[in-house]
């Protein structure tokens, strides 16, 4: 019961965070704002027992990537006024846009009836904990783990190589 | 050696002789070319003679299946029976009496190896024409005859002077060619509808056995079959109302004409008729057509060819006018007499076209008969074997030209005096006319010019020894259909042997009595004398001469204007066909089709020039669009599995 | 606590929702950086949805595939990043519109 309740106002709110991330118009707070979506992801995580993932969500995603969109912002520093404005027709454009693609899609998905095979989260499932996760991780999925680590390699190369500071930039 | 066999030779020496000459040609030195193409016409007259004597019974080869449908097939399938053989000796012996003559005569020419390429190909086609079991093989000779009759005539087309006029007359000569093929083409059709085949020997059992609905005596759908097929002929045998296309072809190098327009293709016509006899047997009604038809071409051509100057075109008018007596045999129903005159014609008619051609080389290319003359002494053997022709032509007794004129008028006066009569008076007008050609050309004083008189010469062997063979064939043609009148064992020879081809032997002719055979023969013998005594008085003895063109008058005006036929023609047919052509082209192509072709071409670019538009470089925009695409994809998807209740 | 009693619709509805706002934040926003961000969005909001059919199914696979996607999220900012950096540099403004050579 109480249950329930915490998982629907966790959605709710991660909702109207998102709405607020968008519709924002400085650009600190919308960052500020998806932290905070994050954070109530991860909480809808731990409702479904997902421990690990929502720790890595709040470290890697909350914790590195959104600062790491935060050091760019500051990096830039602009102010508000700087911040580009968008046409109001491209508002409407976009709202009937976005509205209608979500109706379609649930109606598509309407009539779909989904057998679960563990019922309504009556039992928690154990999938989520880290023991079981990890035996998962390294016995079936050793070779892409392995091969993630190159991405990094790669990515920390290029946003290096990208960033470096040319000779004849004017700045 | 089996039929088969045989029959693939033949058909492939020609066709083989026309791709080395047409592929490699230009290669070879002059003298090759010409002999690969007399040696593959000569080899298959010894191969029709091979057939010949070894065929007593028509023998049918098919070779394979062409096209096939419900009901019927057609098959490139050949017929060797005694007509067809005859043709094919013809075709292949005059033919190689030609090529060698061509060896001589085209030695001065640019395209010589085309020459024989054209020539060989023609045999070919002529080949399959004659010896095809079904229409449709025929049609095929029939459409190649007329091609390579095209390309023959428009041989010079790049004549600096008279370039332009020869592809003229080559393409006159195509299209009433072609108005005659719409004639064919709709027999067939018609011929395929009724019988659902369109063998020759089918058909004839068919029509044998009456088992086909709607065909009887006189039946419309019999008749209609029979006059397209006549309508053809008339076409490529040159009647009345097609027939201007043959003087005009003399445009052609005099070989041609000498093959194709007076041995040959012209009697392909003739040819299919005699063929199509148990057709044409159920339709007096297109017989009696035909008949009056043949004479009024005959009367016809010989005025035209009384005051005509030109030694070919003068010849060209004969051969229009003795087509029109093969015709009158035709519709008489003596269809082997057709034959044997198309026999004997090719024999006299091929000598005199060659023997023209023997003095137009040796005038230095002079056609016109005013400025000839005197060329007797100059020219000793195409004089005599010219006046063997003429003597052939004009039915001179005891030549085969008088056997073969004989047996047509025979049977003419047996059916009707009166067109007895008529007839008679075209045959006078043959022998006038011919007659007047030879006396000019030959006899009184040379009224060339120097340079021609100095140049004049007799032509060489390769041209004079197949006059000498032709004017003994000329001579002796007679005898292979003597009147029982002469002998009793031989008699009528050719019409016995043609009678053994399907449908020729069901035909019963009235025999005519000796009597009324002898009396014919008397008034035929002493027309022909009687004309070239005169033509000697006139000519020779009087001196008198052939006019200038602003003397003539009344009747010889008409005559040397050939009854102004083709210009009547023109204003009738060519002239408005021409502003139809330019009213099509002006309004409809220009003004509407092509602005509207461009509209279209225009309405693809505006469009690309739209869509273009899409791609703003705008990630913002690239997103909106695909989240458009996703919701018709689903909308689509919802459409189709939703359900209604 | 007791167990909870959300069905799965809860969550499937929910994650298109978060999916329809991060599209519509793309197709909004001319910042730069906060488009990235929102792209960021909508891959949290599929993470959740296959954590949400992991655990109603109790299939691993799923949850090792969310970890995946992080995995490659965090990579991709960061190049995003720096590249931002370098075309913030030459054209002095992070207005998307700004940025159409591509325009055809």
């Amino acid at each position: 019961m109480i249950a329930t309740l915490i998982t629907q106002l966790l959605g709710a709110l991660a909702v109207a965070s998102a709405m607020m991330v968008v519709l924002s118009k400085h650009p600190v707070r919308s960052v500020l704002y998806l932290v905070v979506t994050f954070f109530f992801i991860s909480g809808l995580y731990i409702m479904m027992n997902a421990q690990f993932l929502a720790i890595v969500n709040i470290i890697v995603y909350a914790g590195a990537i959104m600062v790491l969109f935060l050091f760019v912002l500051m990096l830039l520093n602009l102010n508000k006024d700087a911040e580009p404005k968008t046409p109001t027709i491209i508002w409407i454009i976009s709202t009937v846009a976005g509205g209608i693609l979500f109706l379609v899609i649930i109606a598509a998905l309407k009539d779909i009836v989904l057998v679960s095979s563990k019922g309504d989260m009556a039992e928690l499932s154990n999938i989520g904990l880290v023991e079981n996760l990890g035996t998962t991780l390294f016995t079936k999925f050793v070779v892409p783990f392995e091969i993630s680590s190159i991405l990094f390699i790669s990515a920390m190369v290029g946003a290096i190589l990208l960033a470096k500071r040319d000779k004849q930039v004017i700045d | 050696m089996s039929v088969s066999i045989l029959l693939i030779t033949l058909l492939s020496l020609p066709l083989t002789g026309a791709l080395i000459n047409g592929l490699f040609g230009k290669q070879f030195p002059k003298v090759v070319s010409g002999s690969i193409g007399t040696i593959a016409v000569g080899i298959a007259f010894a191969v029709v003679l091979g057939l010949f004597g070894q065929i007593h019974e028509p023998v049918k080869v098919n070779l394979f299946q062409l096209i096939h449908f419900d009901g019927f097939n057609i098959n490139a399938s050949f017929l060797i029976d005694q007509l067809s053989i005859w043709m094919a000796l013809i075709i292949t012996g005059i033919g190689t009496l030609i090529h060698l003559f061509s060896m001589g005569y085209m030695s001065h020419d640019e395209g010589y190896y085309k020459f024989f390429t054209y020539l060989n190909l023609f045999i070919f086609a002529m080949l399959l024409l004659v010896l095809g079991s079904n229409y449709f093989i025929l049609f095929f000779g029939w459409e190649g005859v007329g091609i390579c009759s095209f390309l023959l005539i428009g041989f010079h087309y790049s004549d600096p002077i008279k370039g332009v006029s020869n592809s003229l007359a080559a393409r006159k000569a195509f299209v009433m060619n072609r108005i005659g093929d719409a004639g064919l083409v709709f027999a067939a059709f018609m011929l395929l509808n009724t019988f659902h085949t369109l063998e020759f020997d089918q058909i004839a059992k068919a029509l044998h056995e009456g088992t086909i609905a709607g065909v009887s005596l006189n039946s419309a759908l019999i008749v209609g079959i029979t006059l397209c097929l006549f309508l053809a002929a008339t076409g490529k045998s040159a009647q009345i109302p097609l027939f201007t296309w043959l003087p005009d072809a003399m445009a052609g190098p005099t070989p041609v004409s000498a093959l194709i327009h007076a041995a040959t293709m012209v009697t392909a016509g003739i040819y299919m008729v005699t063929r199509s006899n148990f057709l044409f047997e159920l339709a007096p009604m297109a017989k009696d057509i035909m008949l009056y038809i043949g004479m009024a071409t005959s009367l016809v051509a010989a005025f035209m060819a009384l005051r005509q100057n030109d030694i070919k075109k003068v010849l060209a008018y004969s051969t229009v006018s003795q087509l029109g007596l093969m015709v009158v045999a035709l519709g008489l129903g003596a269809y082997t007499v057709a034959i044997f005159h198309v026999t004997t014609h090719a024999f006299f008619k091929a000598l005199l076209f060659l023997g023209s051609g023997s003095v137009i080389h040796g005038m230095s290319d002079e056609q016109d008969i005013r400025m000839m003359g005197g060329l007797r002494k100059i020219m000793p053997i195409t004089h005599l074997t010219f006046l063997i022709g003429t003597l052939a032509i004009a039915g001179f007794p005891l030549l085969s030209g008088f056997y073969s004129k004989d047996e047509i008028i025979g049977h003419l006066y047996a059916e009707n005096p009166v067109l007895y009569g008529v007839i008679m008076f075209s045959i006078v007008l043959t022998a006038i006319y011919m007659f007047r050609l030879y006396f000019l050309t030959f006899h009184g004083n040379f009224r060339g010019t120097e340079h021609q008189r100095s140049h004049a010469h007799e032509s060489p062997l390769t041209m004079t020894l197949p006059l000498m063979v032709l004017a003994v064939l000329s001579v002796f043609g007679g005898l292979l259909n003597l009147p029982g009148l002469f002998i009793h064992d031989g008699a009528h020879w050719l019409t016995h042997y043609l009678n053994g081809a399907p449908g020729l032997g069901l035909i019963e002719h009235p025999e005519a009595s000796v009597n009324s055979t002898l009396l014919l023969m008397g008034v035929a013998s002493g027309v022909s004398i009687a004309v070239l005594i005169w033509g000697y008085l006139n000519y020779v003895k009087n001196g008198s001469l052939a006019k200038s063109d602003d003397q003539l008058q009344g009747w010889e005006l008409l005559s040397a204007n050939k009854l102004y036929w083709d210009e009547i023609y023109n204003t009738i047919f060519v002239k408005p066909a021409e502003h139809i052509g330019t009213f099509f082209n002006q309004v409809i192509e220009q003004k509407l089709l092509t602005p509207g072709i461009f509209a279209l071409a225009s309405l693809t670019d505006k469009a690309g020039n739209q869509v273009r538009k899409l791609q703003t470089g705008l990630v913002s925009s690239y997103l909106f669009w695909m989240v458009l695409g996703i919701i018709m994809l689903i909308v689509f998807y919802l459409i189709n599995t939703i359900s209604w209740n | 606590m007791q167990a909870s009693t959300v069905n799965i619709d809860f969550f499937v509805i929910l994650a298109t929702l978060l999916f329809v706002i991060g599209a519509f934040g793309v197709m909004i926003r001319r910042n730069m950086i906060v488009l990235l961000m929102c792209i960021e969005l909508m891959l949290n909001s599929v993470n959740l949805l296959l954590v949400a059919f992991s655990t109603y199914y109790g299939n691993a696979d799923a949850q090792i595939f969310v970890f995946f996607i992080v995995v490659v999220a965090a990579a991709e900012a960061t190049v995003g990043l720096s590249i931002l950096i370098l075309a913030y540099r030459h054209l002095r403004s992070i207005d998307v519109s700004i940025f159409n050579k591509l325009k055809g």
